[in-house]
């Protein structure tokens, strides 16, 4: 597993890119709920080439409980990825072993 | 009818104060209470998803509450009227502007566009045998160039039935068809604009009924470039781009935006006429463009210091 951020870089409640490509767009994205954290990979199942969030570390709707893609509005639920309305009705995001361990937060692609 | 193009998108959003930035960054005037002007004063405006005054929202994951249309005169809003109301109700306000839905069940409006005329210079190009475009002296290169959007160029929907939305802007208001993706979906242009579209819609499942995309127009590819480079360095998720079409042959850069829809620049538009004869072709990435670039980090090649100098 890789060291993604410590826990206190992720704002409680809030979410966070991580794993930068080579070209620096993040591959994985972070949301954190207390002690908690789900991470997905940055890419929406409607297509093979889209980023989910529309700014760095911005991947949740206004309210904060959903993940929104940020192509066409689809949403997705925090806790295992689901998506509950948009384009890919039905699928889910590809998640990632997250384990936190002495407020780091460490990962890999499942 | 002397219909023009898109004058103003209005969005019901959670998140207001992310749109009103992005808007705001993607270059977009602030005129208040929530609506975002090119250099013409088209718009996207944004509103709370709770605002009573909004028409009501589809029932799909789309933010996009209402298509304003322009047009150029009221002759044109009454053959609207007579037309639209043979077989639906059509809202009339006190301003004049019409209200109802097409035939995919987006919900429309039509007023005298409240666009203004611009009277600004294109992009200038030297070119070996042409004429040149800039005088001796007249730098291109300009860093800090605004770059604004000009105008609102287009809108792209997710419809569940292209023959029938197409069907319904080509036989009741007049669009014309320039050009066709096969089993995608048709671009379209309406009597009073000469833009390849105005109007491009993709065939999807009923559930992801929607605006893909809209797009402002730019002075030109270097503006486009040069904004959408300024959107990358600020954070914002490049979607596809900076690339150029082949159907249109606009250049185009798309990004994500938290209206839940791309926003893309585009610049340099073909124009058509009634003489044009509409081409079809398969959609395929071949099809889609002629090129595609994507942004990277700047960087330069230096000569580096002379030897034992390092």
């Amino acid at each position: 597993m890789q060291l993604l951020c410590a826990l206190t870089d992720i704002p409680d409640g809030g979410s966070k890119g991580v794993l930068p490509g080579p070209r620096g767009r993040d591959q994985g994205l972070l949301v954190r709920r207390g002690d908690t954290v789900f991470g997905y990979v940055n890419n929406c199942p409607h297509y093979d080439r889209a980023p989910l969030g529309w700014k760095k570390d911005e991947f949740l709707n206004g309210t904060k409980d959903r993940i929104m893609c940020a192509a066409h509005g689809a949403l997705f639920q925090i806790e295992d990825g689901v998506c509950v309305i948009g384009p890919c009705l039905g699928q889910a995001l590809t998640p990632l072993l997250i384990t936190v361990e002495d407020g780091q937060v460490f990962g890999e692609r499942a | 009818m002397r219909i023009i193009g898109p004058d103003e998108l209005v969005f019901g959003v959670d998140n207001i104060d992310a749109c009103a930035t992005f808007l705001a960054d993607y270059g977009l005037i602030d005129a208040g209470e929530g609506r975002f002007e090119a250099l013409d004063k088209t718009a996207v405006t944004v509103r709370d998803v709770n605002d009573a005054s909004l028409p009501a929202p589809l029932k799909t994951s789309s933010l996009l509450r209402l298509t304003i249309w322009g047009v150029e005169d009221q002759a044109t809003l009454d053959e609207i009227e007579a037309e639209l109301s043979k077989d639906r109700d059509v809202a009339k306000a006190e301003d004049g502007t019409l209200r109802t839905k097409d035939d995919a069940g987006f919900e429309i409006a039509f007023r005298i566009t409240k666009r203004i005329k611009l009277d600004l210079p294109a992009e200038l190009i030297n070119s070996p045998g042409a004429t040149p475009g800039r005088a001796p002296n007249v730098i291109g290169s300009n860093q800090d160039a605004e770059a604004r959007p000009r105008t609102l160029s287009h809108i792209v929907y997710f419809v569940p039935d292209i023959d029938v939305m197409a069907s319904f802007y080509t036989d009741r208001l007049g669009f014309v068809v320039t050009d066709k993706f096969t089993n995608t979906g048709p671009f379209l242009r309406p009597q009073a604009n000469d833009d390849h579209h105005v109007l491009f819609m993709i065939q999807t499942p009923p559930f992801m009924q929607g605006i893909e995309h809209l797009a402002f127009h730019m002075q030109g590819p270097t503006e486009l470039m040069l904004a959408g480079s300024r959107m990358v360095e600020k954070g914002y998720a490049s979607f596809w781009g900076p690339g150029r079409h082949k159907f249109g042959s606009n250049w185009f850069w798309y990004f994500n935006s938290p209206l839940g829809t791309h926003v893309e620049y585009d610049a340099d538009m073909d124009k058509h006429d009634g003489e044009w004869v509409e081409r079809e072709v398969p959609m395929s990435k071949e099809a889609a463009q002629l090129f595609l670039f994507e942004n990277v980090e700047k960087w330069a090649p230096t000569g580096g210091p002379p030897p034992g100098k390092g």
